[in-house]
């Protein structure tokens, strides 16, 4: 593999200087000149047919300079998939959760907003209301849109292969369900906006997002605007974790609170508001089947699965399907059925979240590995290993792992976990477990429909030649992107990191689909490395006619120009920057000609050096209806160990170690993948262990914040050992693909496997509660007992 | 009706008129432009807002600028010197313990006043001392070994 100076190492990240100090800008920290404040008027009520709405005393109110309900804000449908635009701004004639919008105030303050959205007078009409999805699919059950009958918002059917057959073949057949329960993204800032027009009716809108362009392109449709008079920019981004990866109600109440007042508007979620707009993680009920041979080779997979989806598709169609395609691999199984179904009910609408759709399929799949291997008794490890995909493989649904460092992953995780002594090993009560799991490397395709580059970036070398501005209108949201693609630069550039500056986030530099899917490092790294090979040419093509050095011959390492032949006489140039660079003291005298000098030099003969790149992925995937969603150019696979305690007398299980080895391709930081990596494991822990969004019976949120709301803290975070392992993915730059997502795939399962380890329970509903647990090793002692 | 109280942060001494009902945290923020201190839900559960007052933690939020009259306050500001971060800020950027950074600030405060009181903790030390802040990205791993770089 080749040397990289720059890639591959533990650079430290450009951004975290500013953010250790405070410094860095987050949406909220920003002030504007005679700024307005705005507040929401949510639906107390699941599903109600609103008969009148009065703003007249809101807007009586001193202070309020604008009231807007549907009337101002239209009636334009949006959401995420364009076929399934399901939302508009404010609630037309009827509100399906508590917490849909039905309108909005700016004032001066935000008491005094606050106070006027109070006096807006709703009259309601109360409507029988579903919850669940036994309630959503009864005959006669109350529907919330006229268009999706028996409140089925996406069904999906696909088979590959010859279950029905293959499964007749199989020696050992397992059965079995899994459920897990709403999960809130819990990123610690909320979202908030600010919207701004200036007086030739350009629209400002900066909004805590990973996805400035869907944003910028949803304004625009919702707003009637030319996508050009429409800029979104990102500052730092308090995480988001797939849920703020579309434009959300308050963005688009900002921006028409705005145009209405012609003020700059800043509005805020309250940490209730963020688990009543939710979008978070789905509540999925799985019944899957695997078949596999007396030998272990696993035949045939059936699946079904039903989504708790809530009051809107938002991402939902992307889910369901994502459910069911991310189990085609990472073994080698020729049949596969999938029957996939979303719910609509009077809920929060659940949406994309880390590990989009796949983590739960996930969860109980690897455990039926586990059940097969127990019963033939293999070694779990050894099982997997030899179903094991061969890098260049495809899955039956059509995704190719163009590069497939799995089963190097197992081995390290076997090797680091010490497994070979402890399996087996273990008193009651102690158990070690293991799963695999694989994700994307960005979406194949957009999420609406186009030909469009998913990323455009540009690099201009600034006049003096010392430093390279890279341009990327990609989402920094936590992930270390800003410097991934920093390093990119400056590897292809061949100068070092600190000459490069990066500025990123904003519309007006590009399109980029933003930060979801796993997409960043593959794909806007691409545009990088294409846009600094592009600038870095123009300077070599300059130095080699002044030169009269063949352009071949000629490189740029470490700051540095490199000849390949002997070294011609630069004196002349060098000359030249001196005479350009008077007043300056750090006149070059290195024995070899700089970048700087070679750049200077460039940017007097051709006036602007900017380099521009871009990245689409080659056309990917299958035919079938459905085979779009899941393809990638590539994808990150990882294997991890848990060792958990448990008590059988309480039924508390404790997670004493994580052992994690992922697949990133060629590592472009090692400390962010690591950062990827350990954040991945301490969300599927939470999912796990004890997240869950518990609502009342008329569909409220009751732990609507985080304290009853429980993520993980220092206290039970276990101790995890990071093991990154390199392959060269073909179609990443510089070999590198996705960590952010694919992380999070075996920690629920291996934690389940070690759970079974220790107490010999399945435990089939999540998350791992004592009680729940408790029960379950009590019904475990009877039926031994017995 | 606003009241003046009187204040040190920073090593800056203030005298301030504040609504009765403004917490601390939004006084820095909003009235003093001191948005390093974040809020992540208002109700004293993130501890994204972690300030020291009087050699204490506190959650910002949940503090009244008016109780604070009298007070000495250190926010996530005061931590840098001239010649630029202090050294446990650099820990963070060096171990890669910051992600988001949203987090961070607070995060920070209630390593630095663990270490100015106990300044070798042991690791349970050290995740009591950052209990109360909670992290969505991390895990908490990188931030361990920050601060464990930190002892003295
Ligand atoms: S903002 Fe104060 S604890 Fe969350
Ligand atoms: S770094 Fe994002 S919350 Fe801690």
């Amino acid at each position: 593999m080749k040397e990289f100076d720059i890639i591959s190492t533990r650079a430290h990240r450009i951004d975290t200087p500013d953010k250790a100090t405070g410094q860095a800008v987050f949406t909220d920290d920003i002030t504007r000149p005679g700024m307005l404040y705005g507040a929401l008027l949510q639906s107390p009520h699941a599903h109600a047919r609103i008969l009148s709405i009065d703003t007249s005393k809101a807007k009586a109110l001193a202070g309020v300079k604008s009231v807007i309900t549907h009337e101002q804000a239209g009636h334009i449908k949006y959401g995420v998939s364009p076929a399934r635009y399901d939302e508009t701004v404010f609630a037309i004639d009827k509100v399906r959760y508590i917490g849909d919008e039905i309108a909005a105030v700016a004032a001066v303050t935000l008491e005094i907003a606050l106070a006027a959205v109070e006096l807006i007078e709703v009259e309601y009409e109360i409507l029988p209301a579903v919850f669940t999805l036994e309630e959503a699919l009864k005959e006669g059950a109350p529907q919330l849109h006229e268009t999706s009958p028996g409140n089925l918002c996406a069904e999906v059917h696909q088979e590959f292969g010859d279950v029905a057959a293959a499964l007749k073949e199989c020696d050992i057949i397992k059965t079995s369900t899994m459920k897990n329960k709403r999960q809130d993204g819990a990123f610690i800032e909320m979202q908030g906006c600010i919207a701004e027009f200036d007086n030739r009716g350009v629209l400002t809108l900066v909004s805590s997002t990973q996805v400035p362009h869907y944003v910028q392109r949803t304004v625009a449709m919702v707003l009637g605007m030319d996508v050009g008079m429409v800029r979104v920019k990102k500052p730092y981004v308090g995480a988001g974790f797939g849920i703020k990866a579309a434009a959300n109600p308050m963005e688009l109440a900002c921006c028409i609170l705005a145009r209405e007042t012609r003020k700059p508007v800043k509005m805020n979620f309250t940490r209730k508001q963020v688990f009543m707009y939710a979008r978070a993680r789905h509540q999925f009920s799985h019944t899957i089947t695997t078949g596999a041979k007396k030998d272990g080779t696993l035949m045939a997979i059936k699946h079904e699965c039903w989504l708790d989806g809530g009051a809107y598709t938002s991402f939902g169609i992307a889910t369901v399907y994502y459910t069911g395609s991310l189990l085609g691999g990472p073994y080698k199984i020729a049949n596969m059925s999938y029957d996939g179904y979303r719910v609509y009910n009077n809920k929060p609408t659940c949406g994309a979240q880390r590990g989009h759709g796949a983590v739960i399929a996930r969860a109980l799949f690897e455990q039926q590995v586990d059940m097969i291997a127990e019963e033939i008794g293999m070694d779990p490890m050894e099982l997997r290993i030899k179903n094991m995909m061969d890098t260049g493989d495809t899955t039956c649904n059509d995704l190719n792992m163009s590069s497939f460092g799995m089963s190097e992953c197992i081995e390290a995780v076997r090797k680091g976990s010490d497994w070979d002594k402890k399996k087996g090993n273990m008193p009651t009560g102690k158990g070690i477990g293991m799963a695999c799991g694989f994700f994307v490397s960005g979406a194949g395709y957009p999420i609406y429909r186009s030909d469009t580059y998913h990323g455009t970036v540009i690099v201009k070398l600034t006049e003096d030649g010392g430093t390279a501005l890279v341009y990327t209108a990609s989402a920094e949201i936590g992930q270390g992107s800003d410097t991934a693609f920093a390093m990119i630069a400056a590897e292809a550039l061949g100068i070092p990191l600190d000459h490069v500056r990066l500025a990123s986030g904003d519309t007006d530099m590009g399109v980029d689909l933003g930060a979801y899917s796993s997409r960043q490092t593959l794909m806007t790294g691409h545009a990088t490395k294409d846009a600094a090979d592009h600038a870095k040419a123009q300077v070599l093509e300059v130095l080699a006619e002044q030169l009269s050095v063949p352009l071949k011959e000629l490189d740029i390492k470490n700051g540095f120009i490199t000849f390949a032949g002997d070294t011609p006489d630069f004196s002349a140039l060098r000359t030249r920057y001196i005479k350009e660079h008077r007043g300056w003291i750090d006149n070059p005298d290195s024995e070899h000609l700089t970048f700087k000098e070679a750049s200077r030099i460039a940017f007097l003969e051709k006036g602007s050096i900017v380099g521009t790149g871009k990245y689409k992925p080659h056309n990917l995937g299958g035919k079938f209806k459905g085979a779009a969603v899941g393809t990638s150019p590539a994808y990150g696979c990882s294997a991890q160990v848990a060792e958990v305690t448990v008590d059988m007398e309480t039924g508390q299980v404790t997670i004493d170690s994580i052992t994690d080895a992922h697949d990133c391709g060629k590592a472009i930081n090692l400390t962010s993948v690591e950062g990827q990596m350990e954040g991945s494991v301490s969300m599927g822990i939470g999912e796990a262990m004890h997240e869950e969004v518990i609502f009342n019976d008329k569909g409220q949120v009751l732990n609507a914040d985080l304290a009853e709301y429980k993520i993980v803290t220092s206290m039970d975070m276990p101790r995890i050992k990071a093991i990154v392992v390199e392959s060269d993915e073909p179609n990443g730059p510089y070999g590198a693909k996705e960590v952010g997502e694919g992380a999070i795939m075996p920690t629920i399962p291996a934690i389940l496997n070690a759970v079974y380890n220790a107490a010999g329970v399945r435990i089939n509903e999540l998350p791992l509660t004592p009680e729940r647990v408790y029960f379950a090793i009590q019904d475990y002692k009877d039926r031994m007992a017995k | 009706m606003k009241k003046i109280i009187s204040l040190t942060i920073n090593d800056q001494s203030h005298e301030i008129a504040v609504e009765p009902n403004i917490t601390l945290a939004d006084m820095l923020r909003y009235e003093l432009a001191l948005t390093g201190t974040k809020k992540g839900c208002d109700t004293g559960d993130c501890g994204a807002c972690t300030v020291i007052m009087d050699g204490d933690v506190v959650n910002s939020c949940l503090v009244l600028a008016i109780q604070a009259n009298g007070s000495v306050i250190e926010t996530i500001e005061g931590l840098s010197t001239d010649e630029g971060l202090s050294p446990l800020q650099e820990a963070f950027v060096e171990k890669g313990a910051i992600q988001c950074g949203f987090c961070s600030p607070g995060i920070i405060m209630s390593a630095k006043n663990l270490l100015d009181k106990n300044p070798n903790p042991t690791e349970d030390q050290i995740r009591e001392g950052v209990s109360g802040n909670l992290c969505r990205c991390t895990g908490y791993q990188k931030i361990f070994e920050a601060i464990e770089s930190q002892r003295s």
